[in-house]
């Protein structure tokens, strides 16, 4: 799944624009630290910390893309630091848990059928 | 006099009060009226204008000057609608445009007026400076200065031994605009030595973390990298407050951050045992009241995995 993939299917609002990559996976968190410690490089990071050092932090992680859940202003200056980072961002009404789990299922990694359950994850 | 002591204080503020002349701070054009006018406009200019005194000139020349409290005396009283002149004070006080602002700040002190009339040399009424005026420009040539203090501590990046290369960063307290810069520059600096992508990530993780614990936690400090050719040494030291309980505070949980820095997404007490995890050496001194150095060292994986493939 390519970044404008994520964007395509999900309808997500995109607040910059970006280079098209390939996402290779995904990180939920608000915690910088467990960001910079733990999120995958490529990956899509979904979070609501809509400020500025998220940036930062998830451009040294290696991270792609911001999905901004919750409904805070997104401030302008993330939106230049982005652009200076080349990291895209989107807006999503979606809350983390559902943000992370279509985004899951975009890139994959759904886990098939519920044991005892006709729904599909 | 000016109310701080110059002996003792960073020689670049006293170097700025002394080397700023106050027509450089000074506000103007000035508002200014006649003596015949009325207090009532006066008190509409101020009001309008939200300034706190209005100069009084008669044929160019400064006679007088109506203050706030002059307004209020004359609304208590019930002259409000006779002319200025009858009731301005012209004991006045001025500065003039090339004095140093040192005078400037000494003119308050002494004379505790809230603005001071400024004239030229030819007597003209130039300006207007109120104590305001006079913090703002220090404030921003303060910051000029330490923008070109930290230009040069910058630009003094010269090989410090053969296949060595030092890089000094200032970084600021509680200064979320510029947090990560360092940290940023260093993983740069390491993406041009073609380094592996596991050391440039444990490098990032180091350099954030320790950079991150001086904004969010110091009185200020500065990031150091000392690159040689098969590792990067990252020293982080700050001005204090110092950590009372070291064991304590590479105690993963732990955290002595606020609720605003935790709003942010900090604070999660995960800093210095993330970077100890990702360092192959690390080491941490702290004195409270003086400050903290933590020094770690990553070396260079010697077989660079491959680049992960895009997915």
């Amino acid at each position: 799944m390519t970044i404008a993939d994520l964007e395509a299917r999900l309808g997500y609002a995109s607040l910059v624009a970006y280079t098209d990559a390939e996402l290779a996976g995904a990180y939920t968190s608000d915690l910088l630290s467990d960001v910079i410690a733990h999120a995958p490089e490529n990956s899509v990071l979904i979070t609501l910390q809509a400020h500025k050092n998220t940036v930062a932090c998830a451009s040294l992680a290696g991270v792609l893309a911001l999905v901004l859940t919750g409904k805070a202003e997104v401030p302008a200056d993330l939106l230049d630091a982005a652009r200076q980072e080349n990291l895209a961002v989107f807006r999503t009404a979606d809350n983390q848990f559902t943000a992370s789990w279509k985004i899951a299922g975009l890139l994959g990694l759904g886990l098939g059928p519920i044991p005892g359950s006709k729904e599909n994850l | 006099m000016i109310p701080f002591e110059t002996q003792n204080s960073p020689s670049i503020i006293t170097e700025l009060l002394y080397r700023l002349k106050i027509k450089d701070i000074m506000t103007h054009p000035v508002r200014s009226a006649d003596p015949t006018t009325r207090l009532r406009e006066i008190q509409t200019t101020m009001r309008e204008n939200k300034v706190s005194g209005v100069p009084i000139v008669e044929d160019d020349r400064l006679v007088g000057m109506i203050s706030v409290d002059d307004i209020i005396r004359a609304l208590d009283q019930g002259y409000i609608e006779s002319p200025c002149g009858v009731h301005m004070s012209r004991k006045l006080v001025v500065l003039e445009d090339d004095m140093p602002v040192s005078m400037g700040l000494s003119h308050f002190e002494k004379y505790h007026f809230g603005r001071f009339p400024v004239i030229n040399r030819d007597k003209e009424l130039v300006g207007i400076v109120t104590s305001r005026d006079i913090t703002s420009a220090l404030l921003t040539e303060m910051n000029r200065a330490l923008e070109t203090l930290e230009a040069e501590i910058n630009s003094q990046a010269a090989p410090v031994a053969a296949g060595e290369v030092k890089r000094v960063f200032v970084v600021r307290q509680f200064d979320y605009e510029n947090a990560g810069r360092a940290s940023t520059e260093l993983k740069k600096l390491l993406q041009e030595r073609g380094v592996s992508r596991k050391t440039q990530r444990n490098a990032s993780v180091a350099s954030y973390e320790l950079e991150m614990n001086i904004v969010n936690h110091s009185l200020g400090g500065r990031m150091i990298y000392q690159f040689s050719a098969d590792r990067v040494v990252i020293e982080a030291s700050d001005r204090g407050p110092g950590i009372p309980d070291l064991a304590k505070a590479m105690t993963e949980g732990f955290s002595t951050a606020n609720d605003w820095i935790r709003s942010l997404g900090f604070g999660a007490g995960m800093g210095l045992p993330n970077t100890k995890r990702v360092s192959d050496d690390f080491s941490i001194e702290s004195t409270v009241g003086k400050g903290t150095t933590v020094k770690v060292t990553i070396v260079f994986e010697t077989a660079p995995t491959p680049q992960e493939k895009p997915a």
